[in-house]
């Protein structure tokens, strides 16, 4: 191989100093929030303790985090499912073109771009006028499909783009049906990629914030409860919330990455018969 | 042959169907909705039904209407330009300077995690780098570059764009990665073979051929930033505003015909910049 160029070690550190920039706020908090008792919001470190994280489990301290933390959840878990139906659903759809694709391929399009205040506005003025209440997870939950629905979309188009038509025809050939085909041969061979829809769904709804603040109701999510921190609260207890938070997200993105990892190896071992003749 | 030709359709809308009523029911109707009550009138406490131009002759009468939306379009340029400057080093170094593929999705891997954390939190984890006796500032004390704090490193423009920057670069490293990884290499080394240097390489052949993923990530970080309020208002401390500020104050303020004359504006603007941008790019062959 050949040797590397200096340009490479310049690139190099560039890369590093890049990776420093997107993580050490968030190292810098996680390290504050082990601030002892009488610290504050930033350096130096007055004693090392775990008060702030004790203080998270105090309802009176922190208001209703634990419920906001539910509600997320559950709201995550509904939208992440809704998206996989939907985006396969959808990318199905445009694997063939119909009347009227293109419009909706650009509605998709402009839920993508739109402003994220406008979905809160529209959706919470319909409610308002139409005489509704709005709730986490009604009006809430379809705010946020417009945001994790072109994602799951986005990524279902280029997987169908390199979608082997070859393995269906076979299906077809050897006698299945259309739904046959999809359930045994094209939705096994999309799986992994479901499971990066499905982690778009679920982090994009957890973090959400401008799509449901005027959306969610009297029952705030997490990231509400967490900016209406940011107004009141001025000791690390903030810190130690976000730490945590931070901490759930990256547990959440280990388990569909080794997921997916899972699945490339199993189908790397088992996936094909490939000269093992026909015995 | 006429029966499966009208199937095609069929089908394709009745597998699209749930898309369709999503996007209805919370994308189109909405913006019907803002559309209408941009032309009702409001009290101090309520809204009514009318047909009048008020709120737009109100808006359009305002400087501070000008000069919001000029500072809308200045957080866009200047977050646009950092962005591109330094997602493209870093798609660079990951396509064309690290070796092996795992290494590659490895380190893509490092930087698209954080798109999948709270924005929120990123914004808040600025403060101890920035505040007044925070990081940034003790450490140049001690270096001696200043003798006080820097009062301008939060709640300024400054610490508006930084957190831009943080929160979006990555919208700019992923298609242009994405781009750059299906550049075929005989390119480059038929330009290395004509005696093109790294530098001739890089912006005759890579630049050129990065083109669509550049225009997605401008599409992404510019649409962005011109519809955010919240990095804004948290960011410059209430002191700057850009048109989502407008838009959200007035909502606190239950002035919704007003807020939604500003919102249908907005999106006009986002819509046409949008539209411009995607002259220069076919989004469904890139993907």
């Amino acid at each position: 191989m050949e040797p590397r160029p200096r340009s490479f070690y310049i690139l190099a550190a560039f890369f590093a100093l890049f990776l420093l920039f997107l993580y050490g706020p968030t190292l810098t908090i996680a390290v504050l929030s082990f601030q002892g008792p009488e610290g504050g919001l930033t350096f130096p470190m007055r004693g090392v303790s775990l008060h702030w994280f004790r203080d998270l489990f105090q309802e009176q301290a922190v208001g209703d985090i634990w419920g906001a933390f539910r509600r997320s959840l559950v709201l995550g878990l509904m939208v992440m499912v809704t998206t996989v139906v939907v985006s396969v659903l959808g990318g199905l759809a445009f694997r063939k073109r119909f009347q009227g694709s293109a419009i909706l391929f650009y509605l998709i399009i402009t839920a993508l771009v739109i402003p994220s205040i406008l979905v809160s506005l529209g959706v919470g003025l319909i409610f308002s006028q139409g005489g509704l209440k709005v709730h986490w997870a009604t009006s809430g939950f379809g705010s946020q499909l417009t945001w994790t629905l072109p994602f799951g979309l986005l990524i279902m188009f280029a997987v169908f783009n390199r979608f082997d038509r070859s393995y269906e025809e076979a299906a077809r050939d050897l006698g299945a049906s259309p739904w046959q085909t999809i359930r045994h041969v094209v939705l096994p061979i999309i799986a992994p990629s479901l499971i990066g829809v499905a982690l778009f769904g679920f982090t994009l709804s957890y973090d959400e914030f401008a799509r449901t603040l005027l959306t969610a109701g009297s029952y705030n999510t997490l990231p509400l409860e967490i900016f209406g921190m940011t107004t009141n609260v001025t000791t690390p207890v903030i810190f130690a919330l976000g730490t945590l938070t931070t901490l759930f997200s990256f547990a959440i993105i280990g388990v569909f990455l080794v997921m997916a990892w899972i699945i490339g190896r199993r189908r790397k071992r088992a996936g094909s018969d490939a000269g093992k003749g026909m015995i | 042959m006429s029966e499966l030709f009208k199937n095609r359709h069929v089908t394709g809308w009745l597998m699209a169907s749930p898309l369709v009523l999503v996007l209805s029911v919370f994308l189109v109707m909405p913006i019907i909705m803002i559309a209408i009550v941009s032309f009702w009138g409001a009290t101090e406490w309520s809204i009514y039904p009318a047909f009048q131009f008020d709120n737009y002759a109100f808006l359009f009468g305002s400087d501070v209407t000008y000069r919001v939306f000029f500072n809308t379009f200045k957080y866009a340029f200047i977050t646009w330009v950092f962005c591109l400057g330094i997602g493209f080093t870093a798609a660079y170094f990951l396509a064309f300077h690290v070796r092996s593929l795992t290494w590659q999705v490895a380190l893509f891997l490092l930087c698209t995690i954080p798109f999948w954390t709270s924005n929120i939190i990123r914004m808040i984890s600025w403060i101890p780098f920035l505040g007044r006796n925070g990081l940034a500032n003790s450490t140049l004390m001690s270096w001696g570059v200043i003798d006080e704090p820097l009062e301008w490193l939060l709640f300024s423009d400054f610490s508006v764009i930084l957190a831009f920057v943080h929160l979006y670069t990555l919208f700019m490293v992923v298609p242009i990665f994405n781009t750059m990884m299906r550049i075929d290499r005989s390119l480059i080394e038929a330009a290395a073979d004509n005696g093109a240097s790294g530098w001739q390489t890089l912006w005759h052949v890579i630049v050129p051929l990065t083109k669509p993923g550049i225009m997605i990530g401008t599409i992404f970080v510019v649409t962005l930033v011109m519809g955010d309020f919240i990095t804004v208002r948290f960011m410059s401390g209430s002191q700057s505003a850009n048109v989502g500020r407008l838009i959200s104050n007035d909502i606190s303020l239950l002035q919704y015909p007003s807020a939604s004359a500003t919102a249908v504006v907005l999106l006009v603007t986002v819509l046409l910049v949008i539209g411009i941008l995607l002259r220069f790019v076919d989004i469904r062959k890139e993907l």
